[in-house]
């Protein structure tokens, strides 16, 4: 198998037979190194931050796909994983990170709690019913309570998937 | 020392202690917890770790529960003080164990008992600007959605 198979964006690339060189679009191009080195925030809120954890540990290492260095500030990150309960005393501290946030930035919510509420739906006054009631789109949902690892990264291949697919390039 | 046997120290000094039946829980009247805890706090007992301050809305009354426990002598007791509704106001613990700010704080926040004479009695769960005490039983908040029940 060729090389050029391998690379997740090949159906963008052209090679020009012979050739020691490709043509591609750049916006392609922006897009596919976009993709491919997504810095995530840390930032764990409950019990799915531990399932985010493993995730980046060694077993599962997120950062196959390019995106294992969580970083502490807001201002280096363009993904925030919410992972876990939000409670109504965070939602002011979780709207200013994501303001804080550099564009592009994408949004996942993983695990049922940063859904919908998941359990704490019903009878619960200190949750907030989810991302989405903060008014932050979110990108791509996880389900699972917590989801496994192997689903959070399936979670972040949609999203690559999803920003290699955007209509605009630079974003 | 056996809870029957501290409880039996207590009684000695201060007539008005009494039994909660079924229980270990020493009923102590609200008046006279500060003194009885400063007893409590020194020797002979020598309770130097307050554990736990929560309370129990009967509806009718409010019931204070203070878990101690004696980390010197290994020994352990339940103190309570019940409180009428009209009334809830009480001394605060915290100039006799550091450890009942921060519990009295939360007591206040999810069940609105005052502590008087605390030092820094604002909520410490809830959002500052929280309106209502979660805890109470006649508690309502308008995004709460009720389980439909089947």
């Amino acid at each position: 198998m060729a090389v050029i198979e391998k690379i997740p964006a090949a159906k963008l690339i052209h090679k020009i037979p012979g050739g020691g060189f490709f043509l591609t679009t750049t916006e392609s191009l922006f897009k596919w190194g976009k993709a491919s080195s997504l810095w995530p925030m840390t930032f764990g809120l409950a019990c799915c931050a531990f399932e985010m954890i493993a995730a980046g540990a060694s077993r599962f290492d997120i950062d196959r796909f390019g995106a294992g260095v969580f970083r502490a500030s807001p201002r280096q990150c363009d993904v925030m994983i919410v992972a876990g309960t939000i409670c109504v005393k965070m939602n002011d501290c979780i709207r200013r990170l994501y303001a804080q946030m550099p564009e592009p930035k994408y949004v996942i919510a993983m695990g049922n709690c940063a859904i919908s509420g998941g359990i704490f739906y019903y009878d619960t006054y200190s949750v907030t019913k989810g991302m989405e009631s903060l008014g932050i789109a979110v990108d791509v949902f996880i389900p699972g309570c917590p989801p496994r690892p192997e689903n959070l990264l399936v979670g972040l291949m949609k999203l690559q998937e999803k920003i290699r697919n955007e209509k605009d390039a630079a974003g | 020392m056996r809870p029957d046997e501290v409880f039996a120290v207590i009684r000695a000094k201060f007539s008005e202690a009494k039994e909660e039946t079924g229980t270990n829980g020493i009923i102590i009247p609200k008046e006279s917890l500060l003194e009885v805890s400063r007893y409590l706090k020194n020797l002979p007992l020598a309770f130097d770790n307050l554990h736990c301050i929560t309370a129990i809305d009967r509806k009718e009354k409010m019931e204070l529960v203070y878990t101690l426990y004696s980390i010197r002598e290994h020994h352990g007791v339940t103190l309570k003080t019940y409180l009428t509704l009209e009334d809830l106001n009480v001394a605060s613990l915290s100039k006799v164990w550091k450890s009942a700010n921060w519990l009295e704080r939360e007591v206040y926040d999810l069940f609105g008992v005052v502590f008087l004479n605390h030092p820094d009695l604002r909520r410490i769960l809830n959002p500052y600007d929280w309106k209502g005490f979660p805890l109470r039983k006649d508690y309502s908040h308008p995004e709460l959605i009720a389980k439909p029940r089947l």
